[in-house]
C-alpha cells in the first residue's frame, strides 16, 4: 500500500498502551476529551489469551518469551563504554519489549512498590549529608522536580485501581508494626491484606527480626483478596500459582491494564483503540513549537497520520527516548560535553545476593505468586549512614518466592553440579526444595559515561536508527553491591544455610543477556532544570509543550524497587497536569 | 361409501375449513392497530413531544429493541443482527427513520401493525420478532414508542437479508403459525392485584417478552402449555425456570437478588451470561429501580412450576470422584474449591438452582465455548469464562458437570458424554487435544 492516509483529528493520541497509556486515557477520557490510543502490540484479554483459556506452557511463554515482541520488530544495540561498537541485542533478558495491549503492565511480576522519599532528592539530599565524601566521579545526582510527599496522592490513586496487597508501616506520619518503618508516609492503608508467607519467607522473616532489622511483606499486584477499585472493575484474590511473570493472568488477580483499567475505559465513546499500528515518530508544526500528531503504520503495512492536539508517547522506557530522538524533540545528549538531554540519566538496577542450600527443607516453592517475598530495608536508599563507605544508595534485601517453574529453576544447583545427567538430576530435585535466594535490588545513579543515542549502524525494518544503549556498572554501584552482598551471607548463615554463593552482578561488565533485571529507566527524565532533564514535572517535554512523555524512561535514578508503581504515579500526576492546567494554557507548565 | 356420506363429510370438511378460516381470520386481524394514524410517515418532519419520545426511549429500553436491532458495531437500530433459530438465519430490519432501507415511510398504524400483529407493509415477519408479545403493549405505549423511533437518526441498514431454506421462506405460513400459536388479546389489569404486580406482569410479559426464552418452545416454535416461564431452551442456551421451583426456580432469590441482578448483571446467586447478559446489558441495566421491582415482585409472586427435588450422586460415584479432580485443577481457581465464586465475576456454583437445571445445555455451553459476563455501568468488569473445549474431552466435561450438579447442596441428573457430544457439534466447538 502506497501514500499515507489521515485520520479524523483526535484532542489526545497516545503512543502505547501500556500502565502509563491506560491509566492516562482513563483520566483524559473521563474529563471528556476525545483519545485515540495506538498499540503495536496485540489484543490480548484474560479470558481468552492467558492460562487457563491457553496452556500454562513454562517453555513457550517464559523460556521462549512468547508475550514479548520480536526482535525482528525492534531491538537495542548495545555497549559497555563508548569506545566500543554497539551490536544488536538478539535475546530478550534484561531489555523485554511488552507486545500487547497492556504492555509490560501484562506480564510484569507484580512487585508494587512506592519509591523511598529520598530517591527523589538525592542530588540535594546527599550534598547535604555526605557532601562530595562518598560519590564516585561522574556521577549525575539530581532532584526530580518533584517530591514524595507531592506524589503520595498519586501512588496512592494507583495502588488502589491496582489493588495492591501489603501492610502499611508508615501510616500517616506513624510507624506501624509489620510494615515498612522506612517507606514514606502514605494516607491509606493498602487495599487488599498482605500475601500470606511461604516457609522461606517466614524464615527470613524470623531470621531478619533476630538480627534486629525490620522485615515486611513486599507490596504485590498479585492481590490477597477480592477488590473492586475505583473505576467500579473487580478482581478475584491470587491462587498463589506462582506463573505471573512472563505470563498473563488468568485469575484476575494481578494487576495490569487489562484487569483493572480497560474495562472501564473500552465502554466509552470518545475512546478509541489501535492495536497493532506502529507509531514512528511524531510530526511537528513548522516552526517546531508545538507538534501536530504522529506517523503509524497499520498491521497491514498502510502509512497513516493521526493528528491530536496533544501527543502522549507512554512506550516502553527505551521506546520513549527513541520516539524523542526519531522526531526530534529535545536536545540529544552528547557524551562528549556533557550537554543535552535526550539519552541522558539512563540507568539500570544494581543486583547482588546470595543463593543458599539448606541440608533438610521443604521449601515447596511452586506455592508462589509474582510478587510475593519478604524483604528488608534497613539497607536501601540512605536508610543507613554511608559515611566512609564510598558509595551512596543501597538495596532492598529479599526473600522472594515467585514461583516454582521446573525449567527457570533447573539452574538452582550448587555450583558445580554437572549440568546434565543422573548426578544433575539427583541435585535439582534436592535443591528444588532445599534452596533459596536472598536477592538484592539496588539503586542505579545516572553517570556521564552511560547514556541513549540513536545507533549509526543499526535499523528496524522501517529503515528507523535503533536505540544504541551505552552502560556499564560505575564504581559506586560496585561498593553498593559488594556491601549488600555481604549482608545477605551474614543472614543466609543466620537461617541455617549449609551452603552460601554469594553473587555481585555488578563485579563484571554489565550484558543485557544476563537477566538480574529488567528494570531499565531513564533517558528522558524529568526534572526543574532544563540543562539536566528532557522533560518538567508533569513529563512535558520543555521545548515542544504539547508532547508529554510518561514512564521508566523519565526517573532521573532508579530506585533499590521496582518501577511500576512510580510509573503509574507519574503518569496520573501527568494527566492531573494536563486537565487541571493544560487545557487552558496550552503552553509550558513550568517555567523553564 | 353412500353419497349421503359423501355430502356428510364435505359439509364437515367444509365446516372445518370455514372454522379454521374464521379463527384464522381472528388471529391475524390487527383491527386494534386502526387506534394509530394512517397518513403521517414515520420520516416526515413533525415537532415531537419531548416527553413522549422520553417516555418510549425508556420502553424501547424495556422492550430491548436493541438486542436483536443494533447489530454488533452497527449504528443503533440499523438492524443487521443476525439470529441464529432452528429455522436459520433471520437478519433483524433496519427500524430508524430511513426511508429506503428503514422505516421512515411507515404509518403510525403500519408501526402499530408490525410491533403487535407481525404485519409488516411489506410481508408477515416470523415470530422471532416478539409481536406475540408486544400484542399486549398499550396504544399509549406503541404511541410514545413510534414517537420514540422518529426522534432518532436515520441510518443506513447493512444490505443482509433474512433467507431461510423451504418451506420456511414462505411468508404466508406464519398466518397458519398464528392460528396455533398467537394469542392475539389485549393486555388485561388484574384488579385484584396491586399496582406495582400489574406493572411488573405487564414488564416481565409483554415489553421484557421475557418468555420468547424462558418459556418452553414447541418443535415449530410456539410456546408449550403448562412451561409458563418454567424454563426454555434456545440457539444452545437454557434459560431457567423463573417460578418459585424450590431445586431449579428463583426459590432462594429474595426480590433484592433479582432487583440486583437485573441492574448490575449479577448477585450472590448467579453472573449473567450469554442472551442474558445482553438483556441486561441493553435492557434491564437501564430500566428504573421501580421497573425492577416491579418484575422481581411479579415473578416473586409466581407459584413454583415443579416442586420435585432429587438426590445427589454419591461422592464415590466414578463421575463425581472425576469431577471433583477436574473441578479443583481446572475450575477451583475462580469458582473455589466449594463452589463459592468471585462476587460479580465467578458465578457461585453452591446451591444454585440454575445449575440444578434439568436441561443443562448453559453449563455445556459455558465450558465449551467460554462466556462473557454482563458489562454493566454498575460493574464493567465483564469477566470472563475460558474455553475449555480445547482442554477437556467429552467425558471430562460430563464428569466435571456432573460433579458440580451434585456437590455443594447441588443435586441433579448426571450429564452424558453423549449430551457434551451433541453440544460440541451443535456449538462447532473444537475438539479436545
Amino acid at each position: 500500500m502506497s501514500g499515507t492516509k489521515t485520520r479524523e483529528k483526535a484532542d489526545v493520541v497516545i503512543v502505547g498502551l501500556g500502565w502509563s497509556g491506560s491509566l492516562i486515557a482513563e483520566e483524559l477520557t473521563r474529563a471528556g476529551l476525545n483519545v485515540v490510543a495506538l498499540e503495536r502490540g496485540k489484543w490480548r484479554d484474560t479470558a481468552t489469551d492467558f492460562p487457563p483459556a491457553i496452556d500454562m506452557d513454562e517453555l513457550r511463554w517464559a523460556t521462549r518469551r512468547g508475550m514479548m515482541q520480536p526482535q525482528a520488530v525492534e531491538t537495542v544495540t548495545f555497549r559497555n563504554n563508548s569506545e566500543q561498537e554497539a551490536l544488536p541485542v538478539r535475546e530478550w533478558n534484561c531489555f523485554q519489549f511488552g507486545w500487547n495491549v497492556g504492555g509490560a503492565g501484562t506480564h510484569w511480576a507484580g512487585m508494587t512498590w512506592r519509591f523511598n522519599p529520598w530517591d527523589f532528592e538525592v542530588g540535594s539530599k546527599v550534598r547535604q549529608r555526605y557532601g562530595q565524601a562518598e560519590t564516585t566521579p561522574g556521577l549525575q545526582l539530581q532532584d526530580w522536580g518533584i517530591t514524595y510527599d507531592e506524589l503520595e496522592p498519586y501512588y496512592d490513586r494507583f495502588e488502589k485501581i491496582a489493588g495492591t496487597s501489603g501492610t502499611a508501616g508508615h501510616l500517616n506520619g506513624s510507624i506501624k508494626p509489620h510494615g515498612n518503618p522506612f517507606e514514606g508516609s502514605r494516607s491509606s492503608e493498602y487495599p487488599t491484606p498482605a500475601l500470606k508467607d511461604t516457609r522461606w519467607m517466614g524464615m527470613f522473616r524470623e531470621t531478619t527480626t533476630a538480627m534486629g532489622y525490620h522485615p515486611f511483606t513486599i507490596p504485590a499486584g498479585n492481590i490477597s483478596s477480592e477488590w473492586t477499585n475505583p473505576l467500579g472493575v473487580r478482581m478475584g484474590p491470587c491462587t498463589y500459582c506462582g506463573y505471573c511473570e512472563m505470563f498473563g493472568c488468568g485469575n484476575w488477580s494481578k494487576s495490569s491494564p487489562q484487569a483493572c483499567v480497560l474495562p472501564a475505559l473500552t465502554g466509552r465513546d470518545n475512546f478509541t483503540i489501535l492495536a497493532e499500528a506502529e507509531v514512528l515518530h511524531a510530526t511537528l508544526a513548522e516552526d517546531g513549537k508545538t507538534a501536530k500528531g504522529v506517523v503509524f503504520i497499520d498491521a497491514n503495512g498502510q502509512r497513516w497520520e493521526q493528528p491530536a492536539d496533544i501527543v502522549i508517547f507512554t512506550a516502553y522506557q527505551i521506546d520513549n527516548i527513541r520516539l524523542l530522538l526519531l522526531s526530534k524533540i529535545g536536545k540529544p545528549y552528547d557524551h562528549k560535553t556533557g550537554t543535552g538531554v535526550v539519552g541522558r540519566g539512563y540507568a539500570y538496577q544494581t543486583i547482588s545476593g546470595a543463593n543458599l542450600f539448606f541440608d533438610d527443607e521443604r521449601f515447596n516453592p511452586f506455592i508462589g505468586a509474582g510478587a510475593l517475598g519478604v524483604q528488608i530495608d534497613d539497607y536501601n536508599a540512605d536508610n543507613f549512614d554511608h559515611a566512609g563507605l564510598g558509595f551512596v544508595g543501597g538495596a532492598g534485601i529479599m526473600a522472594f518466592s515467585t514461583n516454582g517453574r521446573p525449567i527457570g529453576m533447573a539452574d538452582s544447583v550448587p555450583q558445580g553440579t554437572p549440568r546434565w545427567g543422573a548426578k544433575w538430576k539427583q541435585a535439582y530435585a534436592k535443591s528444588y526444595q532445599t534452596s533459596a535466594t536472598i536477592f538484592n535490588q539496588g539503586t542505579s545513579f545516572a553517570h556521564r559515561d552511560v547514556f541513549a543515542d540513536l545507533d549509526p549502524t543499526y535499523t528496524d525494518r522501517h529503515g528507523q536508527p535503533l536505540l544504541r544503549v551505552t552502560f556499564d556498572y560505575n564504581e559506586n554501584d560496585r561498593r553498593m553491591a559488594k556491601y549488600t552482598m555481604d549482608k545477605a551471607v551474614e543472614i543466609g548463615k543466620k537461617a541455617g544455610a549449609s551452603r552460601i554463593e554469594p553473587f555481585n552482578s555488578a563485579e563484571g561488565a554489565n550484558t543485557p543477556y544476563d537477566q538480574r533485571s529488567t528494570h531499565t529507566t531513564g533517558g528522558a527524565v524529568i526534572g526543574a532544570d532544563p540543562a539536566t532533564s528532557a522533560l518538567n514535572r508533569y513529563g512535558q517535554t520543555w521545548d515542544v509543550h504539547n508532547v508529554f512523555v510518561v514512564g521508566a524512561s523519565s526517573f532521573p535514578n532508579n530506585g533499590g524497587y521496582n518501577p511500576t508503581a512510580t510509573v503509574g504515579a507519574l503518569a496520573l500526576y501527568c494527566a492531573r497536569g494536563i486537565i487541571e492546567k493544560y487545557l487552558d494554557t496550552r503552553g509550558p507548565l513550568v517555567e523553564a | 361409501m353412500k353419497r349421503s356420506t359423501k355430502i356428510g363429510v364435505g359439509a364437515v370438511a367444509l365446516a372445518a375449513i370455514a372454522v379454521v378460516g374464521a379463527l384464522t381470520v381472528r388471529a391475524n386481524d390487527a383491527s386494534a392497530d386502526d387506534a394509530a394514524d394512517n397518513t403521517v410517515k414515520t420520516a416526515d418532519a413533525a415537532p415531537l413531544d419531548p416527553a413522549a419520545v422520553a417516555r418510549g426511549h425508556q420502553l424501547a429500553v424495556a422492550g430491548d429493541c436493541a438486542a436483536c436491532h443494533t447489530a454488533p458495531g452497527g449504528k443503533p437500530y440499523a438492524g443487521g443482527h443476525e439470529l441464529q433459530t432452528p429455522f436459520g438465519t433471520i437478519v433483524s430490519t433496519n427500524i430508524t427513520p430511513d426511508r429506503d432501507t428503514g422505516i421512515g415511510n411507515w404509518t403510525e398504524r403500519d408501526f402499530f401493525k408490525a410491533v403487535r400483529h407481525g404485519q409488516a407493509p411489506e410481508h408477515m415477519l416470523y415470530p422471532a420478532m416478539p409481536y406475540t408479545a408486544y400484542v399486549q403493549i398499550t396504544d399509549r405505549d406503541m404511541h410514545d414508542l413510534w414517537a420514540y423511533f422518529r426522534s432518532i437518526a436515520p441510518a443506513k441498514a447493512s444490505g443482509k437479508e433474512t433467507s431461510l431454506p423451504f418451506p420456511f421462506n414462505i411468508r404466508l405460513a406464519v398466518s397458519g403459525w398464528n392460528l396455533l400459536f398467537f394469542d392475539n388479546r389485549p393486555f388485561v389489569q388484574d384488579n385484584t392485584k396491586s399496582a406495582q404486580w400489574n406493572q411488573g406482569h405487564y414488564l416481565t410479559d409483554v415489553l421484557g417478552h421475557c418468555g420468547t426464552c424462558h418459556t418452553g418452545k414447541n418443535v415449530l416454535g410456539g410456546d408449550k402449555s403448562g412451561t409458563y416461564l418454567a424454563g426454555g431452551t434456545l440457539q444452545n442456551w437454557h434459560a431457567p425456570d423463573l417460578t418459585a421451583s424450590p431445586a431449579t426456580g428463583l426459590a432462594a432469590w429474595s426480590q433484592e437478588d433479582i432487583v440486583t441482578y437485573l441492574r448490575t448483571g449479577s448477585n450472590r446467586h448467579a453472573v449473567a451470561a450469554g442472551p442474558m447478559a445482553e438483556a441486561v446489558e441493553e435492557s434491564t441495566q437501564r430500566m428504573t429501580d421501580a421497573e425492577r421491582q416491579a418484575i422481581a415482585g411479579y415473578l416473586k409472586s409466581l407459584p413454583a412450576h415443579t416442586t420435585a427435588t432429587q438426590q445427589p450422586l454419591a461422592a464415590s460415584d466414578p463421575a463425581m470422584v472425576r469431577g471433583k479432580v477436574i473441578f479443583e485443577a481446572s475450575c477451583s481457581a475462580c469458582h473455589t474449591a466449594t463452589g463459592q465464586g468471585i462476587a460479580g465475576m465467578a458465578t457461585h456454583l453452591a446451591d444454585n438452582s440454575a445449575v440444578r437445571s434439568d436441561d443443562p445445555a448453559s453449563l455445556i455451553h459455558v465450558v465449551l465455548d467460554g462466556a462473557r459476563a454482563a458489562r454493566t455501568q454498575a460493574n464493567p468488569t465483564g469477566a470472563g469464562m475460558p474455553s475449555y473445549a480445547w482442554k477437556l474431552d467429552d467425558a471430562d466435561v460430563a464428569a466435571v458437570l456432573t460433579y458440580v450438579r451434585n456437590s455443594w447442596g447441588n443435586a441433579a441428573r448426571p450429564i452424558t458424554s453423549g449430551d457434551v457430544a451433541d453440544a460440541r457439534r451443535s456449538l462447532g466447538a473444537r475438539k479436545a487435544l
